[in-house]
């Protein structure tokens, strides 16, 4: 029951952080950036190519990952993104799903198609015992990070300057910035950020999923879920979303097999029926 | 690409006034139309096949019976529609004389009809649901069955002090298949199968199935998921310490798709598993068949689907020889029944009535043989058949 429980909530956690970027762009920026999922790949190959051929250990792979993607966040943002910001979400979609095919065919080229693996180090495998659960370290070590990530953005996001800047200047663009906010700027480090969460998210992904050239595609479908279900006002909806989801799914193919796999889909379905503006969000908010 | 075709056959009949030589005076061709998933999540099944292919073309030469062989090959990307499309293609622009590959079982079947209407044999060298020969009396297999492959890790696990075993498949055809015929056998042989579970094909998280697994404290779990994604299951196999809990990790070859076991790592070293084909199989057939196949792919190892696609292109040559040259499909395919063949993999036959092979399958383990890992055979299962 605890392993279930555990389990779900690292699948969960996993889910929350490859998607919490696309939750800022989308919902702080007002900006429908399908290719998420690629700062999620780019993050996780990093992350393989540093370890199979550079033999760098796992943990310098993390933030290698983050700042990879983040800084691959960046120049797009800055050469491709920025003129979408003010075309109308269809442009948005028909742009950001190009990349993504873009991003599919690079990687196909340059590593093949094949599922790539890597091999976590042995502190980071195995399992222990706790109150009689069987709980393996590995997802432990990933509710921990992902934990202190969602603390700490939370943080930034309510407490710190910057934090109340990226507010205002989602709520009023103009008047932010006739009140002296470099909202571009503002707006090129969010999504920096929020790519190198993801980055991070797929280096952690590795140890748990594996990676082949079309995840940006596999995974859009769990990302779309988690923002639709947390809705995107706020960080605390989609991580109490991921987290729902990681349980439920996990939970269902435990208990339910046979119907296992459409669980995640059928509460996405009853949340959107009963609350279209997402479980956790302000009813009012736009 | 058709602007391409055009001009090269504008190119092609300029040539032939130019030189003033008439096409029918020229040597004619045979063309042999590959349908394969290039890319997409089952590329590596195409690039299998499609060195397999070109290994035995590079080792037979391009003619038979005074015919030239071309092969086009087609990535239909995995998607059905697309291989039905680019076979009606073949058959009708390109006039090929043979379809061949189809690297998944609803590939293979959405080509069927096109095969029968056209009348154009159509030579499976990948897809394993055991029904599809029936659906087309023009298709050939070359690859193998899931049936087939599985019964035999049945009848050794039974015969090896297991005595329970859950089973944990891919929701799709061949998975259930596999499931299906693991069962019947297992449990005809004193067995029970505690649990059958099933994981949808698009799943990238196992832990919930394998926690299941673990919990009915099996002797052994049965594993079945299409070739390339078997890495992903066996990092979660390992992540959850089955053998730990006693219980003997086994399943059909596609697991440990020779293509990908290195990089599985040492996880998997003593898993029980039987195929049709493992690189490490004790032939000189195969030694050099292995030695040539690195030396051409940049040392990637030869897995079962190449040997399909090297098998299945000897069909074509032998049907050819057999006709002396004559592309009439039903002759062609009459040509290929009871042929019998010495393959990299063993001694094989297609089936005079089911139009299916029948083959060795072997049981083998995972081991470290010069610091790789092998799927090392122990046991053989002689002429097992295909289809019923």
């Amino acid at each position: 029951m605890l392993t279930i429980l555990l389990d779900g909530i690292a699948y969960g956690m996993l889910l929350f952080i490859l998607a919490v970027g696309l939750c800022v762009t989308l919902g702080l920026m007002n900006f429908i950036n399908l290719a998420h999922g690629t700062f999620a790949m780019a993050g996780g190959y990093l992350t393989i190519t540093l370890m199979q051929k550079a033999g760098v250990p796992f943990l310098w792979c993390l933030p290698a990952a983050f700042i990879f993607a983040a800084v691959l966040g960046l120049v797009l943002e800055r050469t491709l993104y920025r003129h979408l910001y003010d075309k109308t979400h269809l442009d948005q979609v028909l742009f950001s799903i190009g990349l993504v095919f873009i991003s599919i065919a690079v990687v196909d080229y340059a590593y093949g198609a094949n599922q790539q693996i890597v091999n976590l180090p042995d502190y980071l495998t195995g399992r222990f015992s706790f109150l009689g659960a069987s709980i393996g370290v590995y997802r432990v070590f990933v509710i921990a990070i992902c934990g202190l990530l969602v603390v700490s953005l939370q943080l930034v996001l309510t407490m710190t300057r910057f934090g109340s800047r990226l507010r205002a200047a989602v709520d009023d663009g103009r008047v932010a910035r006739g009140m002296g906010i470099d909202v571009t700027r503002i707006f090129a480090v969010t999504f920096a950020v929020g790519s190198g969460l993801a980055g991070l998210g797929g280096a952690l992904g590795t140890g748990i999923i594996s990676f082949d050239p079309t995840f940006p595609l596999k995974y859009m479908i769990y990302f779309l879920i988690v923002i639709s279900v947390g809705g995107t006002t706020t960080i605390t909806g989609p991580f109490l979303a991921a987290i729902l989801l990681g349980v439920a799914d996990v939970a269902g193919k435990y208990y339910v097999p046979a119907v296992g796999g459409f669980i995640i889909y059928t509460i996405m379905v009853v949340v959107l029926i009963v609350r279209p503006q997402g479980l956790f969000a302000r009813a009012a908010a736009k | 690409m058709f602007r391409r075709q055009i001009l090269k056959s504008i190119g092609v009949a300029g040539l032939a006034l130019a030189t003033g030589i008439s096409a029918a005076s020229a040597q004619e061709v045979v063309k042999v139309g590959l349908i394969l998933p290039m890319t997409g999540p089952s590329a590596s099944t195409g690039r299998q096949i499609e060195a397999g292919v070109r290994l035995w073309m590079a080792q037979n030469g391009t003619t038979v019976a005074g015919k030239k062989i071309e092969i086009i090959i087609k990535d239909d990307t995995g998607a059905a529609d697309q291989s039905k499309r680019l076979a009606t293609e073949l058959v009708v622009n390109d006039k090929v004389a043979f379809l061949a590959g189809f690297g998944l079982t609803p590939l293979a079947l959405a080509v069927g009809p096109v095969a029968s209407q056209a009348k154009v044999p159509a030579v499976i060298m990948a897809a394993g649901t055991s029904t599809i020969v029936a659906s087309s009396p023009y298709f050939v297999r070359t690859s193998f069955t899931l049936p087939q492959n599985t019964a035999p890790m049945a009848q050794w696990s039974a015969a090896n002090n297991i005595k329970t075993v859950v089973t944990l498949v891919s929701d799709y055809g061949p998975g259930l298949d596999s499931e299906k015929a693991f069962k019947a056998e297992f449990e005809g042989k004193g067995g029970k199968v505690l649990d059958t579970l099933r994981a949808p094909m698009m799943n990238p998280e196992f832990a919930a199935f394998l926690q299941k697994a673990k919990d009915l404290k099996p002797d052994a779990l049965f594993l079945f998921v299409p070739s390339g994604q078997g890495a992903s299951l066996m990092k979660q196999v390992g992540e959850r310490e089955l053998a730990k809990a006693g219980i003997k990790i086994i399943g059909t070859g596609d697991v440990t798709d020779d293509d990908q076991l290195n990089g599985m790592g040492d996880a998997l070293i003593g898993m029980i598993t039987s195929h049709n084909y493992s690189a490490a199989h004790d032939s000189p057939e195969n030694k050099a068949y292995v030695a040539a196949f690195l030396k051409a792919n940049n040392n990637m190892r030869p897995n079962f689907m190449s040997v399909g696609g090297f098998d299945g292109m000897a069909a074509i040559y032998k049907a050819l020889e057999k006709t002396k040259g004559d592309t009439d499909g039903t002759k062609l395919v009459e040509a290929m029944k009871g042929l019998a063949l010495v393959s990299p993999r063993g001694p094989i036959s297609i089936d005079a009535t089911t139009r299916d092979i029948t083959q060795n399958v072997y049981v083998r383990e995972v081991k470290k043989v010069d610091g790789q890992l092998y799927n090392v055979e122990f046991a053989t299962i002689p002429n097992v058949k295909g289809s019923n």
